[in-house]
């Protein structure tokens, strides 16, 4: 970025501020020993030209839309258009989540977020024993379509998009969210959303899991593989970073072991014989925006080049579609406190400021109850608010990538793609992601994260306001959402009266069809799609593959 | 009691995932001289009070994230003392309402330890209140 003279002349001015400085630290010490990010890097009290003499600006930044992309993944980034506001939102049945998709869309989002509850995340059933106490607790509780047509009424299914996060039962939702549509007439191919459907950060971080690590592999694959075919607007796989940070981990870590997940499935799909071209344009990222700013906004345009060179170089994509890491962002509700917390609001205006500046496409800010419980309208209002705030009030939205070009955040991406990268080569080495998690190397870095960072928060080394500095005697309380009981009881009986209406020799047909294919190699995605029209159940679905495949259990580390 | 001779069994009751608090307790009590058995994810109250008297704990410490705390604590409580084994404490940890905490409390739960706490906390608690 610099000629040579320049940079002799910098290092020069350099040595003579560093006298200046010693004079200065002579009188007044800085005011700690180490400066370092919420990670643990150090970070040096002033960058220079010289932290990015080697940075060439047509090879490692580009424009907006061009290789690497490294500014960002369209041309006209948030000027063309905002990011999706995307709040996550489910509690309950699909009556009260329903209402709140609609309240939300009268205030201004523009795409869905539906969160399920425990039971429908694992695969069971709102009867089911395992269910006890946790229906529609910390999400919408879905057994059979006859749910999702709830959830999805009066929302207009070929105009809104919709993400939902799901994992083991992914394909079932799916095949319930195509099912729904076509039922009011939308075909498969006018429909748009994504499923998380990211199973491999599940065994390193989130920990829901049903089934192991293979044959979760093989039925996202067939996701994939029939999505690429028949959904073209839908996002089969969700690759995940957010629970990974949210687990403990740093922001390296995150970074390095969800590219790496990137990595097993592409590799996964073109092991089927899949075209990398035909279906890596549709994989979406999602990640964390925690407190550290500056190391965020380096994580995000670290990611992107990251992406776009693994993709070219390593799988050898032509379409430039393939290359760009598109992703949702959602604040870190790691870093909300249960002490004070209005503060929340503050935090999470920051970190969603990190991931605009970061370039993301869609974003979900966190309410200042979510600590707590799941969020009132109210504190959703002002979490939304916050997001219009940014978008059309403070203007960092006139201009792509401000931050580009700054020897901080420069040299901060560097670093951070650096670092990463010293990962994905360990993983590499260890025979790839699958192998890692078998031997819990992911798992293990992040737990050792997690407790390096109590430990400093509790001798006091990082901040949390409120926390662990500037506690006070609180008498400020916030109102809290609770679940009514009557709706788990309703969902007893909506689930007995499907079960008792429904064609029983249908459901069976489709259970052996679903438990054939599974032991064979026919692509799942048609029988789920069919077996949800006759209203056969996710724990149904969810059974027939632990039958088949058997049940991945916790290895319980720590 | 020595805290050498305090064996603490970390559990993780119901289809909650969410294990880093968990785990960081259960270290953190390992490293300050506790033995700890964590029972792993995904586990049934039944399946907890069964490994409890089956490992001869001194205390349980029971976590959840997902709201499920209302029915899951007082059932693991019942439990122990449907099987005659109500002098092993239980303490909790998660996301659990202020208004929660009460309810807990007068259904047996000894302590409730929420988002914020340091470990040193736990730790002492069980030094004052284990023995």
């Amino acid at each position: 970025m610099f000629t040579k003279e320049t940079l002799e002349r910098v290092a020069e001015r350099h040595q003579e501020w560093e006298k200046l400085l010693a004079k200065s630290l002579a009188k007044a010490p800085e005011r700690l020993e180490r400066f370092s990010t919420v990670s643990d890097e150090e970070i040096k009290n002033i960058y220079t030209p010289e932290d990015v003499g080697e940075l060439d600006y047509d090879k490692d930044l580009g424009f907006p839309g061009q290789f690497p992309y490294t500014r960002g993944v369209q041309a006209s980034m948030h000027r063309g258009r905002l990011w999706t506001m995307r709040q996550f939102a489910g509690m309950g049945g699909a009556e009260e989540t329903n209402a709140r998709f609609h309240y939300l869309m009268d205030h201004g989002e523009t795409g869905l977020s539906t969160a399920f509850d425990m039971p429908t995340l694992m695969g069971y059933d709102s009867d089911n024993s395992m269910s006890l106490g946790e229906v529609g607790k910390c999400g919408v509780a879905i057994d059979t379509l006859a749910d999702m047509e709830i959830l999805f009424e009066g929302i207009p299914m070929d105009k809104v998009t919709t993400s939902m996060t799901i994992n083991p039962p992914a394909a079932i939702l799916l095949a319930m969210y195509i099912a729904t549509a076509e039922k009011k007439g939308v075909s498969r191919d006018k429909i748009g959303g994504t499923i998380q459907n990211d199973m491999l950060k599940e065994f390193i971080a989130q920990k829901t899991f049903m089934l192991p690590p293979e044959p979760s592999m093989r039925i996202i694959v067939d996701t994939v593989e029939f999505c690429t075919k028949e959904v073209p607007r839908w996002n089969s796989i969700s690759i995940s970073g957010y629970h990974i940070r949210e687990a403990g981990s740093t922001a390296v870590q995150e970074l390095a072991f969800t590219i790496a997940d990137g990595i097993g499935y592409v590799q996964a799909c073109v092991d089927r014989g899949l075209d990398v071209d035909d279906f890596a344009p549709r994989l979406s990222y999602f990640f964390n925006a925690h407190v550290d700013f500056f190391e965020e906004v380096a994580k995000y345009r670290a990611a992107r080049r990251m992406w776009a060179r693994i993709m070219r170089d390593r799988f050898g994509a032509k379409n430039p579609k393939s290359l760009l890491l598109r992703f949702h962002t959602q604040t870190a509700g790691c870093s909300l406190t249960a002490q004070q917390p209005y503060n929340n609001v503050v935090r999470t205006s920051f970190q969603a400021l990190s991931s605009v500046l970061g370039g993301t496409q869609s974003l979900h800010t966190n309410s200042l109850d979510e600590t707590l419980s799941l969020p009132t309208e109210h504190a959703v209002t002002i979490a939304l608010r916050t997001q219009q705030i940014i978008g059309e009030e403070i203007g960092v939205t006139n201009t792509i990538d401000p931050l580009a070009g700054s020897y901080f955040i420069e040299s901060l991406t560097n670093e951070m793609e650096s670092k990463a990268l010293d990962y994905i080569h360990k993983i590499d080495d260890m025979g790839g992601i699958l192998k890692a998690i078998d031997v819990g190397f992911p798992q293990k870095e992040i737990a050792d994260a997690a407790y390096n960072y109590q430990r400093q928060i509790d001798e006091g080394e990082k901040t949390i306001v409120g926390v662990n500095k500037y506690q006070m005697d609180e008498t400020l309380k916030v109102d809290l959402l609770t679940i009514d009981p009557v709706v788990e009881k309703r969902q007893h009986k909506r689930l007995a009266k499907v079960k008792e209406t429904r064609d029983a020799a249908k459901v069976e047909a489709c259970l052996k069809a679903i438990e054939d294919a599974s032991r064979g190699t026919e692509n799942l995605m048609p029988h789920l799609i069919e077996a949800v029209k006759a209203y056969v159940s996710v724990q149904e679905i969810c059974d027939c593959w632990r039958k088949v495949y058997g049940r991945y259990t916790d290895p319980g580390m720590f | 009691m020595s805290d050498e001779k305090i064996k603490v069994l970390i559990a993780k009751p119901g289809l909650d995932g969410h294990d880093r608090g968990a785990k960081i307790i259960a270290r953190g009590l390992r490293d300050a001289g506790f033995e700890v058995v964590y029972t792993g994810l995904h586990q049934t109250p039944e399946e907890i009070v069964a490994t409890a008297i089956q490992e001869d704990v001194d205390v349980i410490g029971v976590s959840s994230l997902a709201g499920a705390h209302m029915y899951l604590f007082p059932r693991i409580v019942e439990l122990l003392v449907e099987k005659g084994a109500d002098d092993i404490p239980v303490f909790g940890g998660g996301i659990i309402p202020e208004d929660d905490i009460p309810v807990l409390i007068k259904a047996g739960i000894k302590a409730v330890f929420t988002p914020g706490s340091p470990v040193d906390e736990t730790i002492n608690w069980i030094r004052e209140n284990v023995a």
